[in-house]
């Protein structure tokens, strides 16, 4: 077995014997073994850094089996620069929902370990399939257990929650199913990711392949305007599952952009560059705005992440380096950063049971370790130098300064926008006085706690100090796909 | 050009203070668990500061004696597309002038705090705080590339953010913090752009590439309009420079700073954070110099600055606002300065000031210990009897503040008063008359303090706002003179506040010292020529200045204001009853507060609550998603009859199908 299919299949391994075999009785076990596996599945992944080839532009790790020869689909796996990061990333933030769910969930451990690692797996899967039929199973496949989280261990409202979210993406996805059966057909029964790059198409059918996959992948990220189950989503959610949504599952949108739209509907996507730049410019100012009036901790940082991906899609669609890796950087910031702010909602919402900003006023006071680490990450979501949130947003800037002034300027808006809603909610929760008997009775992070957020602390401060080792592996292929993307379809 | 620096002596005068400040932060705190006492924090502290002063001094000293310069990479932070960001060194003139300002600065407030901050519980946080700004400040200052600059920029934004919220207990505090670091980052948007637009079309971050290529950014155009490129660039770095060093409208939150500890004010709002817009234009002099029109703009902006917030100094009547104003007006002056391509001459004024507003912040510091925590300037008087080193070192700062000849001030004032007369640009003309204007109203809002301070009756007993607290420990309510931790920083700030102008006019503004740093287009721009021209020494300067304007203007402040509260103190109270609606209008700050939370916040949060009302829940969610299924559902239902489950519906459903069949496939077809 090669290296990507044990990042996929060993998470699921003990994913599946937990079902099987665990027993609430044996909580403690369950929790341990579930984190054994987690760090095993981390671990497995560090080769794959040590192995990787910055040098070239083509798929590493390739491994290839037929599965359905009828239909020539085929057990295809690889990853290049762009998707690489994505397996660790996925890996980590697994260990760390495992750390954060050790105490606060005690029904069904089980199955809610379970369900995180089987989800970690599937979502590896989707970064590394070079088959389309594959990458639509593990697309599809990663709603299940998300849907079973929010549907289970989520808040009062968690019905209607898990069927916005599977509905809303479930609709998205199908239009590309079909999208892929299109090029299927018209590639002469391939399901290759390559060839499908090299196909020739025509414009009309590369505008309503775009907007196949564009309905897919623009529900996931989210964007303006198919963004608002988001929200509901993430209040429902356990703080797990918030993170791990928040941290993975939005970047499987965003990557479908660079893997599926871009590579082969060049010309639609140059063609429609223009309007995914001007939703991702709304997403980050509308959104923006939207997120300074929340009363909700976890809508703010919902709302924050719609504005932050609006970078990643932006950085995509002015189609240059500095824009299509700042993209990708920012991906993996996000991922680090909105994991973090909302673990730290989380170690909250498990002491006082409120999400509402209203609810809290001082914590500062008496959780000063907590503080710390939330301010970290406060500065880091409002993108502040030496952070990882700095330097997709630095990127992305420039590119977009470099693509046109005025779209550089209207993104610039994000430093004020971001700071403001961030710092506002970090001065209403964490200073000031002591404002209620719930926030003078808080008792501040535990040794579990402290260690998962130093985990994510260091992470933030690791890729806002030193980011060469994440865009060194990403800028051969960046500049591949750029090369790509330049050269028209049409004859 | 002599390599005589190294780059790992250079890389320990940061590093020294940010040891100091991670063990301070880490260990000293309750973070991890206060396993160090104050002692060795502030011990520790210190010696990190000390260690990058003495080697910041020994720099200086190669910089200037040696001719050393040193300007290469550390390390390649990342590489994008072949654009190289980097962490490096440059270290020139400039440079090691402001690495020994800050560095100086830095530890006479180290210091200072040891007395100031004793009763504190926060005690080693906030040595941890100023270290860390000490070095966010020195890599801002010893960049040599506009990444890093960015860095510290923030940087020292984020320490200014922590150090103003020090006590997050008070409301007052924490909105003044949240505030900076919201107007600040106003500056930084267009911060950020400028530089965004020095990468897209120079191609580097590095600052001698850069200037390297300035010939070809001068001749750029920008795309869509008939203006220049480089015009765009400088407004945008000058629009940074606002936020950072406070220009108008950007320096609302410089005041409100003042809710952070004293020390800090010292340290960070007045001798050098809010330095860093003025340094870093010096910095890019080489772009400045190309744009005339940006230059106007930085001329209008600095006069408007230096003479209307000098203005607000007059009416207020808390000691730590009075000369937060002042710093305002001054920062004006150096922003005049570099308006009229007289860059050296701003940043000679910026190295006078950090000593004297140093000196005068942290002499109002000693004066609120003093007199008990209390700062309102009409309830003291007459404390020179009991603070007298306090007093005279007071008298020493202010008398540099406006410019008394030979004095520090006097030095840089008056050069930046020369250098305006002698520029041709357009707005030079309101410049001129701001800046002299504002000489007389320096001197009178300083001397107004310190007459109500240090001279008069004594009103300390008066406060009707003072705390009772004497029910407890009966300490009488006399002023005592501050312990010596805080009067030796006072009297070391006083030594260049008196001396450091006469020593160093000569070889800083008309020596070699920043020949190869600062670059100014004698042709277009001739006011530093002239300005040489007129120069035969520091001792003629200030025999000369007793025939010119700026030294009666100043005179006539200071005894304007001894008449007005020592002799005649019924006249101020009936100028004020006269003229009410100036006196709203200073009061009141020029509204400028009243417009950015009414109009600005409060709109900027009902455009998001209806975005989010309107756009998102009732059109979005209420109309498309929730309506779209509410489509499906009225479909379904409709479809739902056709599944009624009898048998005999379906049935006749069946048969009527086959007949319909039928006549299309025998009669039709």
């Amino acid at each position: 077995m090669g290296l990507l299919s044990l990042a996929i299949w060993v998470p699921i391994a003990f994913g599946v014997v937990l079902l099987a075999v665990g027993r609430d009785e044996h909580a403690k076990v369950v929790r341990w073994i579930a984190l054994v596996g987690a760090v095993i599945s981390f671990l497995l992944t560090l080769p794959l850094y040590g192995q990787f080839d910055t040098s070239t532009a083509t798929m590493q790790f390739v491994e290839k089996t037929g599965w359905i020869s009828r239909f020539n689909v085929n057990y295809h796996l690889g990853v290049d620069g762009i998707s690489f990061w994505f397996v660790p990333l996925t890996a980590f933030i697994t260990v760390v929902v495992v750390i954060a769910g050790w105490e606060a969930i005690t029904q069904r451990v089980n199955q809610y370990m379970g369900a995180f690692l089987i989800l970690s797996g599937l979502m590896i899967g989707v970064f590394t399939a070079l088959d389309g039929l594959l990458f639509y199973v593990f697309f599809e496949a990663t709603l299940i257990p998300m849907y079973l989280i929010i549907g289970i261990w989520g808040g009062p409202n968690k019905i209607y929650a898990a069927f916005k979210f599977f509905l809303y993406t479930l609709l998205g996805s199908l239009l590309m199913l079909v999208a892929l059966i299109y090029l299927y057909t018209k590639s002469g029964g391939s399901f290759d990711l390559a060839t499908w790059h090299a196909l020739p198409l025509g414009s009309t059918a590369q505008t309503l392949l775009f907007f196949a996959f564009f309905a897919a992948f623009a529900v996931k990220v989210p964007m303006w305007p198919v963004h608002t189950w988001l929200p509901d989503v993430h209040v429902e959610a356990p703080t797990g599952g918030s993170a791990v949504l928040a941290a993975i599952m939005l970047k499987l949108g965003a990557y479908g952009f660079l893997r599926f739209s871009m590579p082969i509907a060049p010309d639609a996507a140059h063609e429609w560059g223009g309007f995914m730049v001007a939703l991702s410019l709304i997403a980050v100012v509308y959104v923006g705005l939207v997120a300074m009036v929340q009363q909700d901790m976890k809508k703010l940082v919902a709302y924050s992440s719609v504005a932050h991906m609006g970078f990643v899609t932006l950085g995509f669609f002015i189609f240059n380096d500095l824009g299509v890796s700042g993209g990708l950087v920012q991906m993996i910031a996000h991922g680090f950063v909105s994991g973090a702010m909302f673990l730290s909602i989380g170690v909250l919402y498990d002491r006082v049971h409120s999400r509402e900003i209203a609810s809290y006023g001082g914590v500062v006071n008496t959780m000063p370790k907590f503080a710390a680490f939330a301010l970290l990450f406060a500065m880091a979501n409002c993108g502040l130098p030496g952070t990882a949130g700095f330097v997709g947003e630095w990127m992305v800037i420039l590119g977009a300064v470099k693509f046109n002034f005025w779209i550089g300027f209207a993104a610039s808006s994000a430093l004020i926008f971001g700071a403001a809603y961030t710092l506002w909610m970090f001065k209403r929760v964490y200073l000031g006085p002591v404002t209620n008997d719930d926030v003078k009775g808080l008792s501040d992070i535990n040794a579990r706690e402290f260690f998962m957020l130093s985990l994510l602390a260091v992470a933030v401060l690791y890729m806002g100090l030193y980011p060469k080792p994440f865009t060194d592996v990403m800028d051969v292929s960046v500049a591949e796909l750029l090369k790509h993307v330049a050269v028209s379809k049409l004859n | 050009m002599s390599q005589t620096l190294s780059a790992s002596t250079l890389l320990a005068v940061p590093l020294a203070p940010l040891v100091g400040s991670a063990l301070a932060g880490i260990f000293g705190t309750r973070f991890g668990g206060n396993w160090i006492g104050r002692k060795l924090t502030h011990t520790l502290t210190i010696l990190g500061v000390l260690v990058a002063f003495v080697l910041s001094a020994a720099t200086l000293k190669s910089v200037a004696l040696d001719g050393a310069r040193f300007n290469e990479t550390l390390y390649t932070w990342m590489v994008v597309g072949g654009l190289k960001m980097e962490v490096g060194f440059l270290v020139d003139g400039l440079t090691a002038m402001m690495m020994c300002v800050v560095t100086f600065v830095s530890l006479m407030v180290h210091l200072y705090t040891v007395g100031y901050m004793e009763e504190d519980e926060g005690y080693n946080r906030f040595f941890s705080y100023i270290s860390l700004f000490t070095f966010s400040m020195l890599m801002l200052v010893m960049s040599n590339n506009l990444l890093q600059l960015f860095f510290g920029w923030e940087a020292v934004g984020l320490v200014s953010y922590l150090l103003i919220g020090f006590w997050f207990n008070k409301p007052t505090a924490i909105f003044a913090n949240m505030k900076a670091f919201l107007v600040n980052r106003v500056g930084d948007f267009g911060f950020i752009l400028g530089i965004g637009l020095i990468v897209a079309y120079a191609g580097t971050l590095n600052y001698s590439e850069v200037f390297a290529k300035s010939g070809e950014l001068a001749q750029m155009g920008f795309p869509g309009t008939e203006w220049m490129l480089v015009t765009v660039i400088c407004i945008c770095l000058f629009v940074g420079a606002m936020g950072k060093s406070a220009q108008f409208p950007l320096h609302v939150w410089l005041p409100d700073s003042m809710e952070g500890p004293t020390p800090i004010s010292a340290l960070i709002h007045a001798a050098t954070m809010v330095t860093a817009g003025i340094f870093m234009v010096a910095r890019m002099s080489p772009l400045f110099e190309l744009s005339d029109t940006a230059l106007n703009f930085i001329l209008v902006i600095g006069s408007i600055t230096a003479l209307f917030m000098g203005f607000l100094g007059i009416i207020q009547n808390d000691i730590k606002r009075v000369v937060a104003y002042s710093t305002l007006s001054q920062l004006g002056y150096m922003t005049v300065a570099l308006g009229a391509s007289a860059y050296s001459v701003a940043v000679f004024h910026l190295m006078t000031h950090a000593f004297f507003k140093a000196l005068l912040f942290l002499g109002a510091g000693s004066v609120i210990m003093g007199v008990h925590h209390n700062q309102d300037i009409r309830w003291m008087g007459g404390l020179r009897k009991y603070m007298p080193i306090t007093w005279i070192t007071s008298l020493l700062g202010s008398l540099a503040l406006i410019g008394t000849p030979l004095f520090a001030g006097f030095y840089s004032k008056d050069s930046i008063i020369e250098a305006v007369h002698f520029s041709h640009l357009p707005a030079a003309g309101f410049a001129n008359f701001a800046v002299l204007a504002g000489v007389f109203v320096t001197a009178f809002y300083s001397f107004r303090m310190y007459f109500l301070v240090f001279h008069g009756k004594e009103r300390f007993d008066q406060n009707p706002d003072a705390h009772h607290d004497d029910g407890h420990h009966g300490h009488d309510h006399h002023p005592h003179e501050s312990p010596w931790v805080v009067t030796v920083p006072l009297v070391l700030l006083a030594i260049p506040s008196v001396l450091i102008g006469y020593l160093t006019i000569q070889p800083m503004l008309f020596g070699d010292f920043f020949k190869d740093v600062i670059f100014v287009n004698a042709e277009k721009h001739g006011a530093m020529a002239e300005l040489a021209g007129i120069f035969h020494g520091p001792l003629q300067m200030a025999m000369h200045a007793f025939s010119t304007a700026p030294f009666w203007l100043a005179l006539a402040g200071v005894v304007t204001s001894y008449l007005m509260y020592m002799v005649f103190p019924a006249v101020p109270t009936a100028i004020k009853r006269n003229v009410m609606p100036v006196f709203n209008l200073l009061e009141n700050k020029y509204y400028l507060d009243w417009i950015n939370e009414n109009i600005l916040a409060r709109g900027a949060r009902a455009l998001g609550m209806g975005l989010w009302k309107v756009g998102d829940q009732a059109v979005i969610d209420g109309t498309l998603v929730n309506g779209s299924w509410k489509l499906v559902g009225w479909v379904s239902s409709i479809a739902r009859k056709g599944q009624s489950g009898y048998l005999y519906h379906y049935a006749l459903v069946m048969i009527l199908g086959v007949f319909v069949l039928m006549t299309y496939f025998v009669w039709l077809k």
